[in-house]
């Protein structure tokens, strides 16, 4: 008995084994994306779909007591050193002092920092900031679907996340674990992405409407589409609104890393 | 008024004289030529009250400072929602301008708010009427310049994608440019701004209630109001004027969808700015105001009472909110009107009981409620349901709405009271000595709310303090439903 139990073992060790050498294995608290293609609302003129290769990306939002650790080892990122070119006078605003989150929440997304700051944490940890493709084609999955973007009961729990105040100083991992293990895309804070200002939004939303005239049939009744595209619109008019060194109190990021083959 | 003569005159003068005679519209240029004094700083007010006017001041440099707040507020009592306001309040702070002003405008992003904004002013000449220099995120601001060349009463609003939903959840406001030499001085000044608002639960379902965007896209409205909330102008909130002042209202209308019937009950507007431009029309009962447009209207008061402010759209206004007040107070004028004073009331149901539709939810829920509990939920349900009616102390309105404070007809009868809220009464009553002849409608009420409602209208005013309870409203909705109000005595 024992020994063929032993032996049972053994073989499970050797597929894992086997497992983890021909896919390779997300590091400690990144999961894996699939690779995947999707028609974004922005950014392809033509509607192609892009393509997106498979990738790491961290299972939570960097949170305060992550940030905490990082200023401890970069002292040009500590409240007071940090260069005026890489983020505004409001950056880590609610910090009571360089090494210090003061009343927050240390397990709270870190918020008030700047694309500088936070692509320098993930360059830190070896990893990058997730691609603003890379970050929407997350984002669209709910709890069993990779792309949810369709669902009405999906797309109202975003919209109602835009009217729920100060959601910044709430833990991570207590929304929903999406299908690929990711928690937190939506109902906690906005996110940094690499290329957040790829896409141009003059502002004048009702102008950039103009040059995407298929986002809105104008048959007036509304449909799943019309909810998907009201919340991406806000994301998309967040990301207009920012510059590099802006920071604000809604907004935090997370990290992302390549496969390399 | 005797400018506004004088320049007619002169271009008309100027139309002889020149065969090549432009119209109007040179105007404009000539205000934007006009030079700017000094500086000074933007008095903003919160409705329903507007900043003093510009009288004869010259032209200057205004400098105006406007804070964005998404804020949770009620839209009526118990219900709860999160408005996005210019200045912490909707409609958002009054401008008032005067032509050839030039505006550093600086718009601020509370760092607590969620989202981007930014504002269109339809008094701004300019892509986007601002909007494309002042898209803001949250925890910065953002200044633009602009140059008053048109006087006139304009909408302002927010244009940040989702445009709908910022100005569905209350991102609008009203700039006044007022021409050379100011508009003619009146008594008093007020600003009122009708809006239509979208919510997950329908009318007065209590809580924290979302938006709802598809309701919003099919224009279904569960709210249609003033000043951003039922009630706003209402009781002891209502406008005031005496008896000889002349009123003059600063009306606009930030929908997102609806388009507004205003009239004031009693009232005829001697003079309205027609879509708050120059134009003037004269002895108007209701004036349409479009969207994203606005009126200004004058009128004398003559006589006491309380005027009501409504959008004649009146099932707006008696179901869904759209009602405000103005008290007037002063000696009666019998030559003017003899007795009372609302005999404008308008029955929207027509000469027979009529019902409120059945939602048909089945959530009649027992709840075994305290005398308390149901004192409070039954405030909540009256302020919803019989408020515009029998009033805020249960007055009533002299011979159209019979009292309930120390009704004696109320006090007789709890069961009569009950199946008049089941099943609507019609016809002459007699309540206090004086008599009615109205139309109550039937309301669609669970036996819960019905208990809860009596119970404190019974408790409150004077009345004889009789418990209503679920059971009793039961009991008599199990009956037939008596043919008249003379089948129940």
């Amino acid at each position: 008995m024992e020994t063929q139990f032993i032996k049972r073992f053994h073989h499970c060790l050797i597929l894992l084994f086997w497992v983890s050498i021909s896919f390779s294995q997300a590091p400690e608290d990144m999961v894996t994306i699939g690779a995947g293609s999707y028609v974004p609302l922005y950014g392809t003129a033509d509607k192609k779909p892009v393509k997106i290769q498979s990738f790491f990306l961290d299972v939570y939002p960097v949170t305060n007591q992550d940030y905490l650790e990082f200023t401890k080892l970069n002292p040009n990122y500590r409240k007071s050193k940090i260069k005026r070119l890489f983020a505004n006078t409001t950056y880590l605003y609610e910090w009571s002092g360089d090494l210090s989150f003061g009343n927050l929440n240390s397990n709270a997304p870190v918020t008030n920092v700047s694309w500088f700051a936070a692509k320098e944490y993930c360059e830190c940890q070896g990893k990058r900031l997730p691609t603003l493709d890379e970050w929407e084609y997350v984002a669209m999955a709910d709890e069993k679907r990779k792309d949810a973007r369709t669902r009405e009961e999906f797309n109202k729990y975003i919209l109602s996340w835009y009217e729920k105040n100060k959601t910044y100083n709430n833990s991570v991992g207590k929304t929903f674990k999406n299908y690929w293990g990711v928690y937190d895309m939506h109902g906690l804070v906005w996110e940094w992405t690499f290329d957040f200002n790829s896409i141009f939004l003059s502002g004048e939303s009702r102008k950039d409407k103009d040059t995407d005239k298929d986002l809105f049939c104008g048959n007036g009744s509304v449909n799943a589409t019309d909810l998907m595209n009201y919340a991406a619109f806000m994301r998309y008019a967040f990301r207009g609104s920012i510059k590099a060194n802006y920071t604000t109190k809604n907004l935090g990021f997370r990290c992302a890393k390549s496969i390399s083959n | 008024m005797s400018n506004l003569i004088k320049k007619s005159i002169v271009v008309f003068v100027a139309c002889i004289t020149s065969i090549a005679c432009k119209q109007n519209n040179d105007k404009n240029s000539n205000y934007a030529d006009i030079s700017v004094g000094d500086e000074m700083i933007a008095e903003l007010t919160a409705p329903p009250f507007v900043p003093k006017p510009v009288g004869d001041r010259s032209a200057k440099k205004l400098i105006v400072n406007m804070e964005i707040k998404e804020i949770e507020g009620e839209m009526a009592d118990g219900v709860k929602y999160v408005y996005w306001t210019f200045g912490g309040s909707v409609p958002g702070s009054f401008i008032r301008t005067r032509v050839g002003d030039e505006v550093e405008f600086t718009l601020k992003n509370h760092p607590d708010n969620k989202l981007p904004h930014n504002i269109d002013l339809h008094a701004v000449t300019g892509p986007g009427g601002g909007a494309a220099s002042s898209l803001v995120a949250p925890g910065h601001e953002k200044t633009f310049n602009f140059k008053c060349i048109n006087p006139g009463l304009y909408v302002y609003h927010c244009a940040t994608a989702p445009v709908g939903m910022h100005i569905a959840n209350g991102m609008y406001g009203l700039i006044l440019v007022e021409p050379e030499g100011g508009l003619p001085p009146v008594d008093k000044e007020y600003y009122v701004m009708q809006g239509d608002f979208y919510t997950t639960g329908k009318y007065g379902e209590p809580g924290l209630q979302p938006f709802d965007m598809t309701k919003a896209v099919e224009e279904h409205p569960d709210y249609v109001v003033f000043n951003g909330k039922v009630g706003a102008l209402t009781g002891d909130k209502a406008l005031t004027a005496k008896v000889g002042e002349t009123v003059r209202i600063y009306m606009g209308n930030g929908g997102p969808n609806l388009v507004s019937s205003f009239h004031v009950i009693g009232e005829i507007f001697d003079k309205v700015h027609i879509e708050g431009g120059d134009m003037i029309n004269k002895n108007v009962q209701t004036t349409l105001i479009p969207a994203g447009g606005s009126a200004i209207v004058e009128f004398k008061v003559d006589v006491p009472g309380t005027f009501i402010l409504v959008d004649h759209s009146i099932f707006r206004a008696f179901n869904k909110g759209a009602l405000g007040m103005l008290k007037v107070e002063g000696a009666e004028n019998s030559k003017i009107y003899s007795g009372t004073t609302q005999e404008g009331i308008y029955h929207p149901e027509g000469g027979t009981i009529q019902n409120m539709p059945k939602s048909g939810n089945g959530k009649d829920v027992v709840m075994n409620k305290t005398l308390a509990q149901q004192i409070t939920d039954g405030k909540n349900i009256y302020s919803r349901t019989c408020f515009a009616c029998h009033q805020s102390e249960g007055q009533g309105i002299p011979s159209a709405f019979p009292p309930l404070a120390k009704s004696d007809f109320l006090n007789a009868d709890p069961n009569r009271a009950i199946n008049a809220v089941l099943h609507g009464l019609s016809g002459e009553i007699t309540v206090n000595g004086k008599k009615f002849n109205s139309v109550m409608t039937s309301q669609n009420l669970t036996d819960q709310e019905i208990s809860d409602v009596l119970t404190y209208v019974y408790s409150s005013w004077g009345n004889n303090k009789t418990k209503v309870t679920p059971e009793m409203v039961k009991t008599q909705r199990a009956k037939p439903a008596p043919k008249s109000n003379n089948d129940i005595h």
